[in-house]
Parts: C-alpha cells; sequence; structure tokens
C-alpha cells in the first residue's frame, strides 16, 4: 500500500524522459501536418494515452502495490466512470444534432411549458 | 542509491491515509472529465468568434507543458530525499518544482489576459465558456498545490523531517503528479485537437 515503495531515481528518470520525448512527437506531428488529419488525431491521442499511463506508472507508482490492490480497483471504477460520463455525454449531445436543429430544440422546449 | 524502503506494520495508518487520497483524486478525476465532455460538446460552438484553431499560440503551450511535466520531475526527485532524510535537498527541490509551478501558472494568466483584452474573455462564445472553465479549473488546482508547498518547505524547515511532514509532502506529490498527468489531456485535447481544427 505504501505509495513510495519502489520509488527510485531510475523510474522518475525514465518517466520523465519518455514524457518528454511522446510530448515532443506529438507536437511536431501536429506543428509539420504531415499525415492526413484522421490519421494525426488518432496518433496524438495515442501518444496521450500512452504518456498517461508511463505517467500513472513512473510517477503515481499505480500498479507496485501489494494485494489487495485497492488503489488499482479505485483507480479503475474512475476510469469506468469517467467513459460512461464523457462518452455518455458525446453519444446524447451528438444524437440530438442529429434529430433537431437547434431552432426545433427550442421550439420542442416551449411546446413542453418550459424552456428558455 | 534509494533502494525500496520495506512497509513496517507502523506505516498502515500512513498507508491508510495516502489510500484516501489517492480516491480523493480518483474523484477529482469525474470532475475533470466533466469538464472534458462539457468542452468537447461545446467546442465548435464559437457564436461567430475566433475558434481554437486560430486562437491559441501553441509555442507557449509547449513551454507550459514542458515547465509542468519538468516540476513534476522534481517533485520526485524532492520525495526521493525525503525518504532519504536530507532535509536541505528536500527544502532546494520543491523550491524549484515551485518555481516551474509559479512559471507555468504566469505563462497561463499571461495567456488568459491576453485573450481576455483582445474580447475573447469566457462571455465571448460556448466554446470559451467551456475552454475557460476547464483549463481555469487546473490552474485553480495549481494555485492551490503551490499554496500547499509553500506551507509545506516553511514547515519542513522549521519543525524538520517528521513523520507527520514526510506523510504530508508524500500526499502533495501526488497532488502535484496528478495534476501533470491531467495536463497531458488539457494539452492534446484542448491544444493539439484543436490546431487540428477538431
Amino acid at each position: 500500500m505504501n505509495d513510495m515503495s519502489n520509488a527510485t531515481l531510475k523510474s522518475y528518470i525514465t518517466g520523465f524522459i519518455w514524457s518528454l520525448g511522446l510530448t515532443l512527437i506529438a507536437y511536431a506531428l501536429v506543428i509539420h501536418h504531415s499525415f492526413s488529419s484522421r490519421i494525426l488525431i488518432a496518433a496524438v491521442v495515442g501518444l496521450a494515452l500512452v504518456q498517461f499511463l508511463l505517467q500513472l506508472v513512473y510517477f503515481l507508482h499505480l500498479g507496485r502495490e501489494t494485494k489487495p490492490r485497492w488503489k488499482l480497483f479505485v483507480f479503475l471504477f474512475m476510469v469506468m466512470v469517467v467513459a460512461i460520463l464523457v462518452f455518455g455525454s458525446l453519444w446524447i449531445m451528438n444524437n440530438l444534432n442529429y434529430r433537431m436543429t437547434p431552432n426545433q430544440v427550442n421550439t420542442y422546449l416551449n411546446n413542453q411549458g418550459g424552456g428558455f | 542509491m534509494s533502494q525500496p524502503t520495506t512497509i513496517a506494520p507502523a506505516n498502515r495508518k500512513d498507508a491508510t491515509t495516502v489510500f484516501g487520497f489517492w480516491v480523493y483524486l480518483m474523484t477529482d478525476c469525474v470532475l475533470f472529465a466533466s469538464l472534458f465532455a462539457t468542452y468537447a460538446v461545446l467546442h465548435h460552438n464559437s457564436f461567430g468568434g475566433p475558434s481554437a484553431q486560430t486562437l491559441f499560440s501553441l509555442p507557449n503551450v509547449l513551454a507550459e507543458t514542458i515547465i509542468l511535466l519538468t516540476s513534476s520531475f522534481t517533485c520526485g526527485l524532492a520525495m526521493l530525499a525525503a525518504h532519504r532524510n536530507h532535509k536541505d535537498q528536500v527544502v532546494f527541490w520543491f523550491g524549484v518544482t515551485f518555481l516551474l509551478g509559479l512559471a507555468f501558472l504566469g505563462i497561463e494568466m499571461s495567456e488568459f489576459n491576453r485573450l481576455v483584452q483582445t474580447g475573447n474573455g469566457w462571455q465571448r462564445s460556448g466554446f470559451l465558456s467551456s475552454f475557460f472553465t476547464l483549463v481555469g479549473t487546473h490552474g485553480l488546482h495549481i494555485t492551490v498545490g503551490l499554496t500547499w508547498m509553500a506551507v509545506m518547505v516553511a514547515k519542513v524547515t522549521s519543525t524538520g523531517l517528521t513523520k507527520a511532514n514526510v506523510r504530508r509532502l508524500t500526499l502533495l506529490s501526488l497532488f502535484w503528479h496528478f495534476l501533470d498527468v491531467i495536463w497531458i489531456f488539457i494539452f492534446t485535447i484542448v491544444y493539439l485537437l484543436g490546431a487540428l481544427g477538431s
């Protein structure tokens, strides 16, 4: 459970250099814009996720605890809540945009007796 | 140097405190997730004003990112020194972390100031409201972290590396690393994807 067990200078340096490299690669990709936007978006998001995992392991020492791994469980639960929250919101709002124009939304809300 | 320390039973209470703080950090992630979702929904609604593609200065943002990343690293060095009981090094590395954090906040505030001065404040559009709320909330966390750091440096200087102080420093370092993790996503989603116009 102790957060600082296994924390060493080497792990901080590894995490720092990798994070720096991934940040610069993502930045250079966007500045030079050498691929199509679709590939660039996937690449940049992928690099961010890799850096996220690296910092979790090397800076926040996730996954280094002994059993029972409560930190990991709470973390995974957070990931689930965040995924539902973010993808759920985007899904609902995109679906709303798809089905109704903003004017239709206003008319609909007014007809319901509420609205703005 | 600094071989892994094993956990003595006396440390169990500290471990519980650290776990409690970890739970707080995970709930803070949910707060940021809701702000990210708001931003994702609203970021095209620029109401005829400037979009993310034309508004942000990427070199400044890269500087902010590298400064915050470096401060996360020096914060780790400070914790290693704390576990080796080197008080002067702890004060030095947290001092460096504090100055880097201050530099980050300075760049962010000057960017905010530039946006507001050019008429692109939070009242301009849904996009800018959600931008200022998301990035501003992160900046507020940084401000709280810097205040906490200043208090802890003063405490360590006056009372030394007591067990309670090392525990507090552990929580502070978790908080600081966590803020850098959140920044990865602000950097990527708001600034990099914003520059790509998506």
